[in-house]
């Protein structure tokens, strides 16, 4: 045990990255991996499993880094978690795992994140993360997962160890969900992402994609006439939000999740090389302060607009992006306009983004979400001079599968109603977990789901 | 993966491709659409299901060669090449049910997604009565389909060198104002002419739905490209249409939309860019 402070992650140069979309943290070193574990305490009663949605063997597999045995490391995460080098990427330690950790009441935690990130890569850059199984006999009952997002992929994952037969339905061309067309390549390098889910075609897991569920097939289709004894829905929450304000059809308007989906899916940075094509203003307002927000400004960055603006309503205590987002977000030269609520997109007079009018804001008494509530300040408004505007307010569940799928229970806002433990909905056999039950949340709490639901379907198959 | 079966050109710049989809054919009904990727550095675009085999498992894409990806699938692609992907089928089906007399209106290549549905109208009843209209004879395409599941059928050409000269609005509102009782019009083509088709019929109180091909990247739902303003609310055309109202739609606000990318592009339009829309 060493103590003292964490290791800090290397990382580009702000100036330098904003203009590439390399990714941003470069990882630590195996010196950099083997230090931080060694500030592990073991503790016998680990608080920072409880603090992962999979229960990931935190001391275990920090222990075996400490030992240099990474084939061990990343045989410990894989157990728990299909998607580390996802996870040590993306997931927000700093409310989970690391939030519990002993060390960080006094100084820092340890930087779990980090070292999990350091294992996955180490093993995939070293051929050990192709780990092999003991697999159950099968079980001889097919599974069908819809949606290939963290959700869908780790309950994917789960069913195969048991021993089941599973098709992963994707609605795309590439599987990954929100890994794929929504978290940006200097975040989570797409070569990445699919390295982990070649890992799960390995464990025998037969990946449709392609294939809309709702259209190409029905979820009653499903079991009916292609064979599937469960079925799993995990559809994430894919259908974006806008504000419903004058002028948000003007071209240079996106919802976040077309302008990222054309950059990472499409991969439109590369344009003219690949054929999809992105607008970029020459300053851009990106509405809302959330994790998607900051990867839609860092991205609008790297793709050349001089001033990008995160317009959002409340003040920076309440922005729900993580704090090193937003760090990251600042350093590479976003403005953040807090305290702002866009009203108005301005027309060019040739049908483009030629201005957004916003009012500015005072917090008030807490509001039903216990935050303060934004008050408009009278005679306030003004014009913010930008000429592209990206909404990031949220995204709501695709209605597709709710329209096609009689009898299934969805709740005022579209969510699919289902077990918090066992993730069973009004139709016996058909689960579902993550984002589309939830609304909008993490990347890990859908992987959770996605374990809760492996579960739950392996008691309803053996019954 | 999708194979193509048959290609054929069915006049200057216009293609008719049959296409291994089984995934689709099972499944497609008229009035849905698919997404194609011709390879990994294409785009996703949207074309309608013009035909369907359901037992061997093939659709037909008609495709005009104007954007890049179009011009790409169309100019180097032949029979036997694969298309990367292909998912579907897309969008609401058409309703289905006898009308009476229905009177579909196609512009240009939108005679190809009307085929199905003005033959599944035909089929469960209806009397269709067919408008055709192209720029001119060479641009006209499907006439025999069409006239086998027609009651009747005009054509008219911008240049007079087919039926009559003129546009598709000049039989249909002869016809309303001679009073014919026309249940329900279905109009595809380009927006202006889907405009101008929605402004004939509007005085009448005649029922009309105009199919639009928004721009669109997934065609799921996923990231609101593809949004429309029908009576003044928005609505996505990949999971809320692809039909409309076209009494409702805003189709000023289309034009505008379809033309988000001429920069960076070849102007990509449904109808062919030599028409109308562009400079409107």
């Amino acid at each position: 045990m060493r103590g003292g402070m964490r290791n800090t992650m290397p990382e580009q140069p702000a100036e330098i990255r904003n203009k590439n979309f390399k990714e941003v943290a470069l990882g630590y070193t195996k010196e950099m991996a083997i230090d931080e574990a060694q500030r592990c305490l073991n503790c016998p009663k680990p608080r920072c499993v409880t603090g992962c949605p999979v229960n990931v063997e935190i001391p275990n597999f920090i222990a075996a880094v400490v030992a240099e045995n990474f084939g061990e490391a990343i045989g410990i995460l894989k157990r728990k978690n299909s998607l580390p080098a996802v996870c040590g990427r993306v997931c927000p330690q700093e409310n989970q795992c690391e939030s519990r950790c002993v060390l960080g009441t006094k100084g820092e935690p340890v930087a779990i994140g980090r070292i999990e990130r350091f294992v996955a890569d180490y093993a995939r850059e070293h051929g050990l993360d192709t780990v092999a199984y003991a697999k159950p006999s099968a079980k001889g009952k097919k599974v069908a997962i819809v949606g290939s997002g963290p959700s869908g992929l780790t309950s994917a994952g789960d069913l195969a160890k048991m021993g089941y037969n599973v098709t992963l339905f994707e609605a795309l061309h590439a599987p990954g969900g929100v890994l794929m067309y929504g978290i940006p390549q200097f975040r989570l390098p797409k070569e990445i992402v699919q390295h982990e889910i070649s890992a799960l075609r390995n464990l025998g897991v037969k990946i449709i994609v392609n294939a809309v569920i709702g259209r190409t097939f029905t979820v009653k289709e499903l079991m009916e006439e292609e064979g599937f004894d469960a079925v799993y829905i995990g559809t994430g929450a894919g259908l974006p939000h806008f504000m419903n304000i004058e002028g948000e059809n003007l071209n240079g308007v996106y919802s976040a999740n077309e302008f990222l989906t054309r950059v990472n899916l499409m991969k439109a940075y590369q344009f003219p090389n690949v054929a999809t094509p992105v607008y970029i203003g020459k300053s851009t307002a990106i509405v809302g302060a959330g994790n998607v927000a900051m990867d839609a400004a860092r991205t609008a960055k790297r793709l050349g607009s001089e001033k990008v603006y995160i317009v959002y309503r409340r003040s920076e205590e309440e922005m729900p992006a993580r704090k090193e987002e937003i760090v990251h977000a600042r350093e590479e030269g976003v403005i953040l306009r807090l305290l702002n609520n866009p009203i108005r997109i301005l027309d060019n007079g040739k049908g483009w983004v030629g201005g957004l009018e916003c009012v500015k804001m005072e917090l008030g008494e807490p509001d039903a979400s216990g935050r303060r509530r934004p008050m408009p300040i009278k005679d306030s408004e003004y014009i913010l001079d930008v000429d592209m505007v990206v909404m990031a307010i949220g995204q709501g569940p695709n209605p597709l599968i709710k329209q096609t799928t009689p009898n299934l229970e969805v709740n005022k806002h579209g969510n699919i109603i289902a077990g918090e433990e066992n993730c069973a909905t009004s139709i016996p056999g058909v689960f579902a977990g993550g984002d589309i039950v939830t609304g909008a949340a993490t990347v890990i709490s859908a992987m959770g789901a996605g374990k809760k639901a492996a579960v739950a379907i392996d008691a309803y198959l053996s019954k | 993966m999708a194979k193509i079966i048959r290609k054929l050109i069915l006049a200057p710049a216009i293609y008719e491709l049959i296409v291994e989809a089984p995934m689709v054919a099972h499944k497609c009904q008229p009035g849905q659409f698919v997404i194609v990727r011709t390879d990994e550095y294409s785009e996703r675009i949207p074309l309608t299901i013009a035909d369907f085999e359901r037992n061997n498992g093939y659709i037909t894409l008609i495709v005009q060669a104007v954007g890049n990806t179009t011009r790409h699938l169309c100019e180097t692609f032949n029979t036997g090449d694969n298309i990367l992907d292909i998912v579907g089928p897309l969008g609401h089906p058409s309703v289905m049910k006898k009308f009476g007399t229905v009177a579909v209106v196609g512009g240009g290549i939108g005679v190809a997604p009307i085929f199905p549905i003005a033959r599944a109208y035909h089929e469960i009843g209806n009397k269709v009565i067919t408008i055709i209209g192209a720029r001119s004879r060479e641009l006209i395409i499907w006439q025999e389909k069409m006239a086998a599941i027609s009651d009747v059928i005009f054509i008219t050409t911008d240049d007079g060198s087919a039926g009559r000269k003129g546009f598709v609005t000049d039989p249909l509102r002869e016809m309303l104002v001679a009073g014919e009782k026309i249940d329900l019009v279905l109009t595809v083509g380009p927006v202006i002419m889907m405009k101008n088709v929605a402004a004939v019929t509007a005085p009448f109180n005649v029922p009309t739905t105009a199919s639009l091909n928004a721009i669109m990247v997934d065609g799921t739902g996923m990231c609101g490209g593809c949004r429309v303003m029908v009576d003044g609310k928005n609505k996505f055309a990949c999971v809320d249409g692809p039909e409309f109202d076209a009494h409702k739609v805003d189709f000023q606000n289309l034009v505008m939309r379809q033309q988000m990318y001429r920069n960076q592009e070849a102007i990509e339009y449904s109808c062919g860019g030599n028409c109308k829309c562009v400079e409107e």
